[in-house]
């Protein structure tokens, strides 16, 4: 400071245009940058949305009667998608001579404590074996790309022979986002064999008792 | 005893390195920026796992609302090279004996989100300039039985880019019989792999809980 004064008295009176440029009032460009911002920020998309793949079995176009896949049925879990958010699953295959006599549904739900446990429990040998395989790639014990974890793990199910087989049905009062929700709970708990189909009619009669629903209109198809 | 007197004077902030600071932000904003498409419904997807991030193009998206209609949308919005829309458009239009003029099939190009307008009723949709009115004849393609049109999209879309993926964005209350009847309509066309439009969500599971 001192130095500028003697600067000046040196100069004498004389006049000297100023040095510092003009002071210009930004407060306005900080308002309409601020709108600016405010609008890209709500009109953006910023997290992509993601996609889940689902590969249904191909429809049968001819008419020939199929034999269907045989599965044992003390590995096979049905999983009905009921009315009002409710899940239904029973356990095997309800037989033809079983048709009177109906087997009860047993109800649970979404939740981590619901289907999620239910399916671990079942799915326990391979889900062990998924973990301790994602554990290993990230403590670095497994080196090997990113991309063929994917694989790996899907080889890692496809060899495995204890897990549930899950047949996923849908009464026709559920949702899309029961669908979605199923096929997560699918994939979070690493189910190896699952598929949608169709509700067969004995199930329709089974979630309507569950549910407390009458409707009687599930007969036996003629075919 | 006098008051002392504060300066009345506001202090002057400088305030360009904000400015220089909102100015990063709003480059960085214009940038990646992927505007929100504005769908003819509303559509509050459901959530999932998956990590699988959507393709940008080869894709034809149905929107399922919540009130059981359904709207399709191709490569994502308008403007994209390979210029599939139109070329969809006058094939379907063929099938149903209407012609385009280039000026609709232009309109029908750019159109930003998912149309789904009756086909009988696409020419009046695509001459018209109003919003509002646009969204007015929003109704849904029809793929009932009688006059499925639904398939016929789905027909050409394939026939003009075989690459094409079918993707579904769903309303998560969207009814489930909406749902069977476009998966049923998507296999009889030959199309068994979907994608299904979520948003992402973290889910853990506890092994050693379970094991007790």
């Amino acid at each position: 400071m001192a130095e500028i004064i003697v600067e000046e008295k040196g100069k004498g009176g004389k006049k000297k245009a100023k040095k510092h440029p003009p002071h210009l009032d930004m407060t306005p460009m900080v308002d309409l940058m601020c709108l600016l911002i405010t609008f890209f920020m709500l009109t953006t998309a910023f997290s992509k949305s993601k996609v889940m793949e689902i590969i249904l079995p191909e429809k049968l176009k001819d008419d020939k009667p199929q034999e269907a896949p045989r599965i044992s049925a003390s590995r096979t879990l049905n999983i009905i998608l009921g009315p009002n958010n409710k899940l239904y699953w029973y356990p095997g295959a309800v037989k033809p001579e079983d048709f009177n006599n109906l087997p009860p549904l047993m109800e649970t739900d979404y939740s981590a404590e619901g289907i999620r446990k239910l399916l671990l429990e079942r799915n326990r040998t391979l889900a062990k074996k998924i973990d301790e395989f994602n554990k290993d790639v990230i403590s670095g014990k497994i080196q090997i790309s990113q991309d063929s974890v994917r694989g790996a793990i899907s080889q890692l199910k496809k060899i495995d022979d204890t897990g549930p087989i899950v047949l996923v049905k849908a009464y026709k009062d559920a949702n899309y986002g029961n669908f979605v929700d199923i096929l997560d709970e699918m994939n979070i708990c690493g189910i190896a064999r699952y598929t949608f189909m169709k509700i067969a009619w004995y199930e329709v009669k089974m979630v309507e008792t569950a549910a407390g629903i009458q409707s009687g209109t599930a007969k036996p198809a003629t075919n | 005893m006098p008051k002392i007197k504060l300066p009345t004077k506001s202090p002057h902030i400088d305030m360009t390195p904000m400015v220089d600071t909102f100015a990063v932000i709003l480059t960085f904003l214009l940038l990646t920026a992927q505007m929100r498409q504005t769908e003819p419904a509303n559509v509050d997807t459901p959530f999932s796992i998956s990590e699988k991030p959507t393709p940008d193009f080869n894709m034809m998206t149905f929107l399922l609302s919540n009130d059981g209609k359904i709207f399709m949308n191709f490569d994502n919005g308008g403007d994209t090279l390979t210029k599939f829309r139109p070329k969809i458009l006058v094939e379907v239009g063929k099938r149903y004996g209407i012609e385009f003029t280039d000026i609709q099939q232009r309109e029908f190009e750019k159109y930003p989100s998912s149309i789904g307008v009756p086909i009988e009723k696409m020419k009046e949709f695509l001459d018209n300039k109003n919003m509002a009115e646009r969204n007015k004849l929003q109704t849904g393609i029809p793929m009932d039985s009688a006059d499925n049109q639904l398939a016929i999209w789905v027909l050409y879309a394939r026939q003009v880019n075989p690459n094409v993926q079918a993707c579904i964005k769903g309303d998560s209350e969207a009814h489930f019989e909406t749902v069977e009847k476009l998966l049923d309509i998507l296999q009889d066309k030959n199309v068994n792999r979907f994608n299904l439009i979520t948003s992402l969500e973290a889910a853990k599971i506890n092994l050693e809980e379970i094991q007790q």
